[in-house]
C-alpha cells in the first residue's frame, strides 16, 4: 500500500485535504503528520496551508519543517495547494514582503486594486470561486478535461521566473499561473479537494505519479 | 474564460434535520442534510451553506456531526453559520470538515471578534451575515439597517457602513440576506445587494426573497451579486441547481455547467 504524508504545520484544512486525498484513492495510506520521520517515511508529501504567508514562514521555521520540505522536493512528489503552492516561491509581497523557500524560483504578488474584467465589470478580491484553467501537458492531468473549473479563493497569486515550470494558467482578467510543475513538484493556487470530480480526479493522479 | 458566477444552496438544519422557515417562523421538516447535501452536490451545487437555526439554544454535536458526514462524502466548499461566537467555535467547525464559517449576531456584538478569527484562521474562511431591512420610508433615500437575531432585533448599525468595517476587519465574503424579502419569495432587494456589493472590494452573497429561478439571474445581472443564495426553491425540488444554472447561462452569466 503507497502512503501519502499531508504536513500539518497549523496552517489549514487538513481535514479537507485527508478526506478528499481517501476518497480519491481509498487504497491509499493518508496520514496528516507532522514530524520529520513520518513525513519522510510516505511515499508522497502533499503541502497545503491557507492563511498568510509571514504566519506560514513562521510555522514551518519554527518546527524545521522548511528543512524537510526542501529535502522531500528533491526525493519524492510533492504536491503544493493554495499557500503550500506560494510558500514554495522564492520571496512573497504578502505581510510587507517575506522570504519564502525558494524551491520554485519566482514571486508572490497581489492582485492589483480596482481590477476590471474587459466588459468594465469590477473584479473582486479574493479571486473566489469556480474558475477555469488552461492545462499545460502535465501527467497530473490525465483525466480532467481542458478548462475544467477549480475553486480558487486566494488574493495573492505566484508569478515564476520561467514560464517553462508554468503547468496551468487562468485569467483573471490577465493570466496567471495557477499550476507549477517542476521535476518531482506540482503545485497549485485552486483547491483540488474542493473541487469535486476534477479536483479528485486530480488527486487520484497525484497519488499514482511517481514524479 | 472567467470566474462563475455561483450559486449556493443553503439547509437551514435545526437539531440535524433540513427545515425552512417562512419569515423565520412557520417550519417545515424536510429531510437529512447529508442526503441533501449529497443531492446538491450532484446536481452542480458551488457550495453548501448549513445555518443552524437553533445554535444559540441548543447542543452544537449535531451540526458538527453533520458537516463530518457531508465533508467526507461531498468536496466542494461547505460553510456554516449559526451561533459561531467564539474561536473555538471556528476551529470545531473547520476540523469537522467545514471551509468557512459565517458570523453573524457575535460581530455586532464584538466586530474585534471577526478581526481575531480572520488573523487567526485567514480571512478565506471568514464570511460575515449580515441580515438587513429597509430604515428609510418611501420617497427618502434608501436606507438598510442591520438586524440580529433572526431579524429580531434591531442594532442602528448601517448597513453600507458595517460591511465596509467588516471587510476592513478582515471578512473575506459577505452573506448578504434582506429581512424584508426573506422567506417572501418575492425576490432578492437588487437595491441593497447592488449597494453592498458596490460597496466592498470582496465578493457579496445575496440571500432571501428567491421565489423562481429570474430572481436567481437578477441577483448577479442587477444586484451584482458574486453569488446567489437559496433555500425552499432547491430544498422543495422546485427547481434544480443544474435548471438554475441553466437558466443563469441562458441569460449569459458565466456558470459552472457540468
Amino acid at each position: 500500500m503507497s502512503s501519502v504524508a499531508v504536513i500539518d504545520y497549523g496552517m489549514g484544512n487538513l481535514h479537507s485535504i485527508a478526506k478528499a486525498l481517501q476518497h480519491a484513492a481509498p487504497d491509499v495510506d493518508v496520514r496528516v503528520v507532522s514530524d520529520l520521520k513520518s513525513i519522510l517515511s510516505a511515499d508522497r508529501v502533499v503541502f497545503p496551508g491557507v492563511g498568510a504567508m509571514r504566519d506560514c514562514m513562521h510555522a514551518l521555521q519554527e518546527t524545521e519543517l522548511n528543512q524537510v520540505i526542501a529535502q522531500v522536493a528533491q526525493t519524492r512528489p510533492l504536491l503544493g495547494i493554495c499557500l503550500g503552492m506560494q510558500a514554495l516561491l522564492t520571496n512573497s509581497e504578502e505581510n510587507g514582503g517575506v522570504e519564502c523557500l525558494n524551491i520554485l524560483p519566482g514571486q508572490v504578488k497581489h492582485f492589483p486594486e480596482d481590477l476590471r474584467a474587459a466588459n468594465g465589470e469590477r473584479l473582486k478580491i479574493p479571486h473566489m470561486g469556480w474558475n477555469q484553467v488552461e492545462q499545460h501537458a502535465h501527467p497530473l492531468w490525465k483525466g480532467v478535461p481542458q478548462n475544467s473549473r477549480f475553486y480558487f479563493v486566494h488574493s495573492y497569486y505566484a508569478q515564476p521566473d520561467s514560464s517553462v515550470i508554468v503547468a496551468g494558467t487562468t485569467e483573471y482578467p490577465e493570466n496567471f499561473a495557477c499550476a507549477l510543475a517542476k521535476d518531482n513538484i506540482f503545485a497549485v493556487q485552486f483547491h483540488p479537494e474542493k473541487s469535486q470530480t476534477a479536483g479528485l480526479q486530480l488527486l487520484n493522479n497525484f497519488l499514482h505519479w511517481d514524479g | 474564460m472567467s470566474l462563475a458566477k455561483r450559486i449556493i444552496p443553503c439547509l437551514d438544519v435545526d437539531n440535524g434535520r433540513v427545515v425552512k422557515g417562512v419569515k423565520f417562523v412557520d417550519i417545515r421538516d424536510a429531510g437529512d442534510p447529508v442526503e441533501v447535501a449529497r443531492r446538491y452536490d450532484r446536481e452542480g451545487a458551488d457550495e453548501i451553506t448549513f445555518l443552524d437555526i437553533t445554535a444559540t439554544h441548543h447542543d452544537r454535536d449535531t451540526i458538527v456531526h453533520v458537516v463530518e458526514q457531508v465533508a467526507s462524502e461531498v468536496f466542494i466548499p461547505l460553510t456554516v453559520g449559526g451561533g459561531i461566537r467564539k474561536l473555538e467555535d471556528i476551529r470545531c467547525m473547520l476540523n469537522a470538515g467545514a471551509d468557512k464559517v459565517g458570523i453573524n449576531s457575535a460581530a455586532v456584538f464584538n466586530p474585534e471578534f471577526v478581526r481575531e478569527a480572520a488573523e487567526k484562521f485567514g480571512s478565506q474562511c471568514i464570511v460575515v451575515a449580515i441580515d438587513a431591512k429597509k430604515v428609510s420610508r418611501v420617497g427618502e433615500a434608501n436606507r438598510w439597517e442591520i438586524f440580529t437575531h433572526g431579524g429580531r432585533k434591531e442594532t442602528g448599525i448601517n448597513a453600507i457602513e458595517w460591511a465596509k468595517k467588516m471587510v476592513d476587519y478582515g471578512a473575506g465574503e459577505i452573506l448578504l440576506t434582506s429581512m424584508d424579502r426573506d422567506g417572501t419569495r418575492e425576490g432578492f432587494d437588487l437595491d441593497l445587494t447592488r449597494t453592498i456589493s458596490e460597496a466592498v472590494t470582496v465578493p457579496v452573497i445575496a440571500s432571501g426573497g428567491v421565489g423562481n429561478l429570474q430572481h436567481l439571474a437578477d441577483g448577479v445581472t442587477q444586484g451584482k451579486a458574486d453569488a446567489v443564495l437559496a433555500a425552499s426553491i432547491f430544498h422543495f425540488a422546485e427547481y434544480s441547481v443544474q435548471e438554475a444554472k441553466e437558466h443563469m447561462a441562458s441569460q449569459g452569466i458565466e456558470v459552472r455547467l457540468a
